[in-house]
């Protein structure tokens, strides 16, 4: 993106004013040269999500955005159901839910090497994982009905989990006003036998090592200490959320112009909060989300079966689960006073600011740890959120490293084999049954993770907390 | 026109591209592309027929409701399709997809289809046949 007409309000903010049918400017938080990166789709993308009615302060983009569909991926919006505002199926993107989780195990790094090549293989046996792989759950349409209701809460009260893993997930494990029945048959027929799977493509399951702490006080808090060991679990929700997103998404293109939306592009497809459209969607959306908060809780008890046979003194705890493709109801303070607003976040984490309310006790001083996946080579982060994240972005920072090059330019550069032993020469196990898609998601294939989340601390989005290396990596 | 199928550069996802003598033949490209995205076409057997019906209020919703139906019967039967034979009638779609069951030693699948985007969602005439194309979120 060319950054000759950006306006730069601080070394990482950057501010598209208001033109021609933008209803509120575009601000930009990444380094220069992350900005100079970015296609620029990211730019119209967001320019045209500015045009949108009811969008309230600015279209925002994080620094890991890139070219999403609709919304930048790395989007983050703001509507007022009262000034007319939009939802947007796009803007929450297909994987609905799409997050993170970190596993504490209360082992440290000398504990696990021994074992590395025996927890990799056992870890890759009995996590499902993989284009058509199922899980050993198969839910009969009540069940359907109680998970979709009852998210992470439904799963635990199925022996999945522990009480306390609730307390540690957004939502306390369970999105309220679900409405399942506007899930389609087609939806629950997809997700009958996926619960408790991985998925493919950028979804993984990583054993990591902690191996640098920036903030000695949030690290306490969030009790990392370098060389111990966590699991970091990256899934959404799974076909059931594909199916809603993909739904909707082609209802909401046809059914604009019904709803006197013009919308810039047809890809930016959306219904007003309050038409039926936009209701049906939200019940459906945040079904979707319970399911993804059951399926990372699964397998959560998935890996706690794997540890409990291997390394039984090993203790795991959730630190956190957090997701970055939603679209949430928050009050946030807008112009000095509070507002009910739909929050979408495309590939972007919420990051509540120390004091929150909705932080558990433990982690309210420190602020929401905010749970930042790289890539398989280069680890991943712990943020923490800042008291004025919400002053920039609506309390949400970055997701991610996001892709430096297409899959297809990956498939040209790499081989699955080659990346594999190269990572395994560095001390990283890698497991998946597809070569192919190892290629795709090569560690070279992305940004660097690090500027991305210097950018998001020097941005005042969130702060560094805590760097991960991975050690076993199991990719779907 | 030589009917033929190619992907397209996107960041994160894939662009599918079908281009044909005919409109239905862009279609059955654009499927054959979708397919390509998780494996070669050319390895997967056409062993079982599945007929797939769908209707939209234009000619690109209709390529999009069309990869829609075989991404959900691809998840739903745990299968892959390589072969194509759709009919249009206006803005209806009746095809048959030939495939089999999808088998991780043989067809190595890399990624699954999330779903057909409207981005950069396009049918229309191209080069003295049609083009249809779209981007799908993997």
């Amino acid at each position: 993106m060319d950054t000759g007409s950006l306006i730069r309000r601080a070394p990482c903010v950057w501010e598209i004013a208001r033109e021609g049918a933008m209803r509120v400017p575009v601000l930009i938080y990444a380094s220069e040269p992350l900005v100079r990166a970015m296609d620029d789709k990211v730019r119209l993308q967001a320019c045209n999500v500015a045009t949108l009615p009811g969008i309230v302060g600015a279209s925002t983009a994080m620094p890991d955005a890139h070219w999403g569909y609709g919304f930048p991926i790395g989007g983050v919006a703001a509507f007022d159901a009262d000034a007319g505002g939009v939802v947007s199926a796009g803007g929450v993107g297909f994987d609905i839910s799409c997050g993170v989780r970190c596993l504490l195990t209360g082992m440290r790094r000398d504990d696990v090497m021994p074992l590395q090549q025996r927890l990799a293989d056992m870890l890759f046996a009995h996590i499902p994982a993989g284009v058509g792989s199922t899980g050993h759950i198969k839910l009969g349409s009540e069940a359907m009905e109680a998970m979709l209701s009852g998210g992470a809460r439904w799963a635990v009260a199925q022996g999945w989990g522990r009480a306390a893993d609730l307390e540690r997930t957004e939502e306390r494990g369970q999105m309220l006003h679900a409405k399942p029945r506007w899930v389609s048959i087609q939806a629950r027929r997809r997700q009958r036998e996926e619960m408790g799977t991985l998925g493919s493509g950028n979804h993984y399951l990583e054993v990591q090592e902690v191996v640098e702490v920036f903030d000695a006080d949030a690290a306490a808090a969030f009790e990392l200490r370098v060389g111990d060991v966590v699991v970091m679990i990256h899934c959404g929700s799974r076909g059931l959320g594909h199916q809603i997103g993909s739904e909707f998404l082609l209802r909401m293109a046809a059914e604009a112009p019904g709803h006197g939306l013009r919308l810039p592009d047809r890809e930016l497809a959306c219904a007003p909060i309050r038409s039926d459209l936009g209701q049906e969607y939200l019940g459906a959306m945040r079904a979707a989300i319970n399911c993804a908060l059951a399926n990372r809780q699964i397998l959560t008890h998935l890996v706690r079966e794997v540890f409990a046979d291997l390394l039984p003194a090993a203790d795991l705890r959730l630190l956190y689960d957090v997701s970055h493709n939603t679209c949430k109801l928050e009050t946030h303070r807008v112009g000095g006073r509070p507002r009910e607003l739909y929050v979408h976040r495309k590939g972007a984490t919420r990051a509540l600011g120390p004091g929150h309310a909705d932080l558990p006790a433990a982690l309210r001083t420190a602020g929401q740890p905010v749970l930042i996946g790289g890539s398989m080579g280069t680890g991943s982060y712990v943020l923490a959120g800042t008291a004025q994240s919400e002053a920039l972005a609506f309390a949400s920072a970055c997701h991610g490293a996001g892709r430096a090059m297409s899959r297809h330019q990956a498939l040209q550069t790499w081989q699955g084999r080659a990346v594999i032993d190269e990572l395994a020469a560095r001390g990283i196990l890698v497991r998946s049954p597809s070569a192919r898609g190892i290629a795709e998601e090569a560690p070279l294939a992305y940004k660097d993770v690090g500027e991305v989340v210097d950018a998001a601390q020097a941005a005042g989005l969130a702060r560094k907390v805590a760097r991960l290396a991975p050690l076993v990596c199991v990719k779907g | 026109m030589h009917d033929h199928w190619e992907h397209f550069e996107h960041g994160a996802d894939v662009g599918v591209r079908g281009i044909a003598a005919t409109k239905a033949g862009a279609f059955e490209q654009a499927a054959l592309a979708l397919t390509a995205v998780v494996t070669d076409p050319r390895n997967v057997a056409n062993r079982r027929a599945v007929d797939i019906d769908c209707q939209a209020p234009d000619d690109e919703l209709l390529l999009a409701h069309w990869l829609n139906a075989l991404v959900s019967e691809m998840a739903t039967r745990r299968m892959l399709f390589g072969l194509f034979d759709v009919k249009l009638d206006g803005h209806r779609l009746h095809a048959r997809a030939f495939g089999e069951t999808a088998s991780v030693a043989r067809h190595k699948p890399a990624v699954e289809v999330k779903g057909a985007t409207c981005t950069e969602l396009r049918v229309a005439p191209f080069d003295g046949g049609w083009l249809a194309q779209t981007i799908v979120d993997v």
